[in-house]
């Protein structure tokens, strides 16, 4: 298969740049989960953090993913993107684990029918915990960044989750001098976010630097692009022209408006972002 | 297009003397705050029947706009002409100490907001000392509230006055002192250029200030300085083993390697030279320097695992068991003396405990008292000294921070961290133990794994007689000894001149010999101990019996085959035992005249033949030391 979702790499030089800081700060988060814990696995959502964290998991390891890759299949995915699934899959050589809350599904749960924050939580939210228990995994590393979203700016780079998934914000271990809160209770799980000082403009600037693969739905087709992907139902394209990486950075710097402005769960009601992660959403 | 690192700043201060109206009023002037962001929380205020204040623009979430407190640290950017900057807005509440330190460990400098209606509070001072500790040295002090001082020039200069004395008692000094109204924006920001004064200072009521506004003073700090510049300090978190490679996985904490190097290991201080320096898809240039995440290959297999700090062999870091070192504590229950805790210091983890606390120091008064302690309260700063159970690697905080900070964990909790100072103890002395386990009835194995570190076990050697087996355990046993673990070999030399005096080489008597070794060895084992067992022991019966008996006792028994080609064994024939053996004069030779029945699943193999003695004891403690892990309470 030809390589559709390459682009052009920039040169490398010896001097250590800020994307270098950040490359090297994950690198080392991801060896300290991997050493912490035994059973981890990493959501991969085929969005563009999504790939990063594959590519620097490939950094960490050297060329190696070396535990199961999540994808959690609402079955409103877009075409395209199970397609760049498949895809990448063989081209990282993944371990891949799809899950779908069935159960949910066969009650009728859809976006046809019920509002976007019960149907996340539902095939999103309730399809994690269900394949978290049955893999009992202790780790689960994510794409989450401080930048995304209010809520996400309080996040640490190892952060506990209780055996209903919450996510007690107010009262979170300390964590400084490269040292984390590493264990966990029976039913608990540890989230470890290695992309969590990066920035939506940083991890451009590493996709086209590195030249990771990344779906083709990032840029502009007939002046519409995706700037975050979700379920297709909610997930809207936004105006634009960049077709190209350099162009949606210079996109970015110019904007003001929130990445996730797209996606309609997040805006469904008053802190519905908020609700949504305190009941276990990335 | 090379991006610029941004400057990562930390605002701390009193509660209520406007850090997050100072960060606010930042954000307005430079134009950072996302659109709508102003009119949204406007109307929430007036929905609120409350005034606006630039600080509600931060409160991201609902409970923090109803207790007006910052609960956590969050993390803002804006960017000069000169820079792009990180804020960590840092909490000023007193019970958010926890989420102070974890915002403000990350940031390049601190901005110190004093209100000057108020003075220096006890947080002022609290957070200075913090700072100290976190080893910011980076400091600017913002006098903020002057309009509610009346513009004062003799009030700013008071509270400058005093509290660079105090700083200075800390060993800090703030680069400039700053009068400000954030509220207002006076000072804040500057349109015009700091040449520029006259125009500047024009508008505004504080004429008499000559120095720079909050911005420019930012546009002054420079990055703290670069680790590049130290010795080389190469933390191991892994060693991986996905191929063929052993790749040692870490981070340069400080300085910088090279293909070629040679490397000493710490603890263990051995040497070798990086072969290769590794890459994934990469085209590194044969160099990697402090912050970068390294894995390398050695040209000598030697004997590495996680918590090894790789130096050179000019400029090693410290050995100890005692360390004197200031520690915070930040959690509810107290550090106390005699109480084992976990040390973590890089990627090493250590048990410790406080032998002595020679100081205490109220973090605000900055008082202290030398009367005697048996603990440390939150919050509370004390000059510990700590005693571990193994050896740790450090430098002292003041020349290599890095490697000279620590944190305490308690039951898998973070509870606290410090900094190592002032010469090291390199007595290898265990303080005079204390009676911290006082166990009911029977003393389990559990029980003592924790106060050893280590479980108990046999390591049962067997191999022909000149294979390596003495000389492998003894390196073994040193080994362990030298990670402060009890262990003792058991070889013919010490077992056949007392214990088996009456026994000669007839097969039954041989039999019986492994029997009582097996017995001997499984008791050492069930007090704890790391029992090395170094006799040919050629059959197979008699080492699974061997097994048997030492599985019973609830210890570990690692069999090692200790491997070479009868030629080789015999061309090295140590004591001659071969050629007596050929010539006749010995009967009933294992290898000669005698079978030898090689082990099908030993736990570990080594190959003697082509090993050197110090890789055959790394290949041992690579499967052994795994094996020895006191049992996770919890799982």
């Amino acid at each position: 298969m030809n390589r559709p979702y390459l682009t052009e790499p920039m040169k490398q030089t010896t001097q250590r740049t800020h994307l270098d800081e950040l490359e090297n700060q994950s690198i080392f988060i991801f060896r300290e989960a991997y050493h912490a814990f035994k059973n981890i696995a990493m959501p991969w959502s085929m969005g563009k953090d999504s790939n990063v964290l594959i590519w620097l998991a490939r950094k960490a390891f050297f060329g190696r993913v070396p535990f199961p890759v999540l994808h959690i299949d609402t079955t409103y995915e877009f075409p395209e993107m199970l397609e760049f699934r498949e895809w990448a899959k063989k081209h990282h050589n993944l371990n891949l684990i799809v899950k779908i809350n069935t159960e949910a599904r066969e009650r009728g749960i859809g976006y046809e029918t019920h509002d976007p924050v019960t149907v996340t939580h539902e095939l999103k939210t309730v399809a994690l915990q269900q394949v978290l228990a049955e893999h009992k995994w202790d780790a689960l590393i994510t794409g989450i960044r401080r930048d995304e979203d209010p809520t996400r700016a309080k996040e640490r780079y190892f952060s506990p989750r209780n055996a209903q998934f919450e996510w007690d914000y107010k009262d979170q271990p300390p964590e400084f001098w490269g040292q984390f809160a590493t264990s966990t209770a029976k039913g608990e799980h540890v989230r470890v976010q290695p992309l969590l000082d990066w920035t939506e403009v940083d991890v451009w600037r590493y996709i086209q630097r590195e030249n990771i693969p990344i779906p083709q739905m990032y840029f502009s087709r007939n002046g519409k692009r995706f700037r975050s992907l979700g379920c297709s139902p909610i997930t809207h394209p936004i105006k634009s022209n960049a077709s190209n990486i350099v162009e949606i950075i210079a996109e970015l710097e110019a904007t003001k408006v929130g990445e996730r402005a797209g996606r309609a769960q997040d805006h469904y009601e008053r802190n519905a972002m908020q609700k949504l992660r305190a009941k276990g959403f990335l | 297009m090379q991006e610029q690192q941004p400057l990562k700043i930390v605002f701390v201060g009193h509660v209520d003397h406007g850090k997050s109206t100072l960060i606010g009023r930042i954000l307005h002037d430079m134009d950072s705050l996302p659109e709508g962001k102003i009119e949204m929380v406007k109307k929430a205020c007036a929905a609120e029947g409350m005034e606006f204040e630039f600080a509600f623009v931060l409160d991201a979430l609902l409970e923090e706009q109803k207790q007006n407190v910052t609960i956590d640290t969050t993390e803002i950017r804006f960017k000069t002409k000169r820079r792009k900057y990180i804020i960590i807005d840092a909490p000023g509440h007193k019970e958010f100490l926890k989420n102070m330190i974890t915002g403000a460990s990350r940031a390049d400098a601190a901005v110190l907001v004093i209100a000057a209606n108020e003075g220096v509070r006890e947080q002022s001072r609290r957070h200075a000392y913090l700072l100290s500790l976190l080893g910011i040295k980076q400091l600017i002090v913002v006098v903020n509230k002057m309009d509610l001082a009346d513009f004062s020039e003799k009030k700013f200069q008071e509270i400058e006055k005093e509290y660079r004395k105090f700083l200075a008692e800390l060993g800090l000094e703030a680069r400039v002192f700053v009068p400000a109204s954030a509220k207002n924006g006076d000072n804040v920001a500057s349109t015009s250029s700091p040449s520029d004064e006259s125009v500047r200072m024009a508008d505004k009521k504080m004429k008499w200030h000559r120095g720079p506004s909050v911005l420019e003073a930012l546009d002054l700090l420079e990055p703290q300085s670069a680790d590049v510049d130290l010795p080389l300090r190469f933390c191991v978190q892994d060693v991986y083993r996905f191929d063929e490679r052993r790749i040692i996985a870490g981070r340069i904490e400080t300085g910088k390697l090279r293909v070629g190097d040679e490397l000493v290991f710490s603890p263990a201080n051995k040497a070798s030279k990086v072969q290769s320096i590794e890459e994934w898809g990469g085209n590194g240039d044969g160099e990697a320097v402090a912050g970068d995440s390294i894995g390398i290959t050695l040209t000598e297999q030697i004997f590495v695992e996680r918590g090894y700090v790789a130096s050179h062999q000019t400029d090693t870091p410290i050995e100890a068991n005692r360390v004197h070192a200031d520690v915070f504590w930040i959690v509810r229950e107290p550090m106390r003396s005699g109480r084992l805790y976990d040390l973590r210091l890089a990627t090493q983890e250590v048990k410790c405990e406080i032998v002595a606390i020679d100081q205490v120091m109220d973090s605000s008064s900055l008082e202290s008292t030398t009367e005697k302690r048996e603990q440390l309260e939150r919050n509370e700063v004390g000059r510990l000294t700590i005693q571990t159970r193994s050896p740790l690697v450090i430098d002292n905080h003041d020349r290599i921070p890095k490697l000279g900070r620590f944190v305490i964990v308690d039951d898998d909790q973070i509870c606290g961290g410090g900094t190592i100072f002032g010469g090291v103890y390199t007595d290898r002395i265990v303080a005079k133990s204390k009676n911290i386990f006082w166990v009911e009835g029977k003393i389990t194995a559990e029980a003592r794994a924790v106060r050893t570190g280590h479980r108990g076990a046999v390591v049962w050697f067997t191999g022909l007689s000149g294979a390596g087996k003495s000389t492998i355990a003894q390196a073994l046993e040193r080994e362990l000894f030298a990670r402060g673990m009890q262990t003792y070999v058991l070889d013919g030399d010490n077992i056949r001149h007392g214990l088996n005096s009456n026994l000669g080489f007839s097969p039954e008597d041989r039999v019986e010999n492994i029997r009582r070794v097996s017995e001997v060895a499984k008791l050492m084992a069930d007090s704890g101990v790391v029992a090395i067992t170094a006799f040919i022991s050629p059959y197979r019966m008699d080492r699974r019996r061997a097994r048997e008996i030492v599985l019973e006792g609830n210890a570990e028994f690692v069999e090692v085959f200790v491997d070479a080609p009868l030629a080789v064994c015999e061309a090295r024939d140590p004591k001659n035992l071969y050629k007596k053996a050929r010539a006749g004069e010995i009967r009933e030779f294992t290898g000669i005249d005698a079978p030898y029945e090689p082990p099908e699943d030993a736990e570990i193999n080594v190959h003697t033949d082509r090993q050197t003695v110090n890789e055959s004891v790394a290949t041992i403690l690579e499967g052994l030391l795994p094996r020895l892990k006191p049992e996770q309470a919890d799982a």
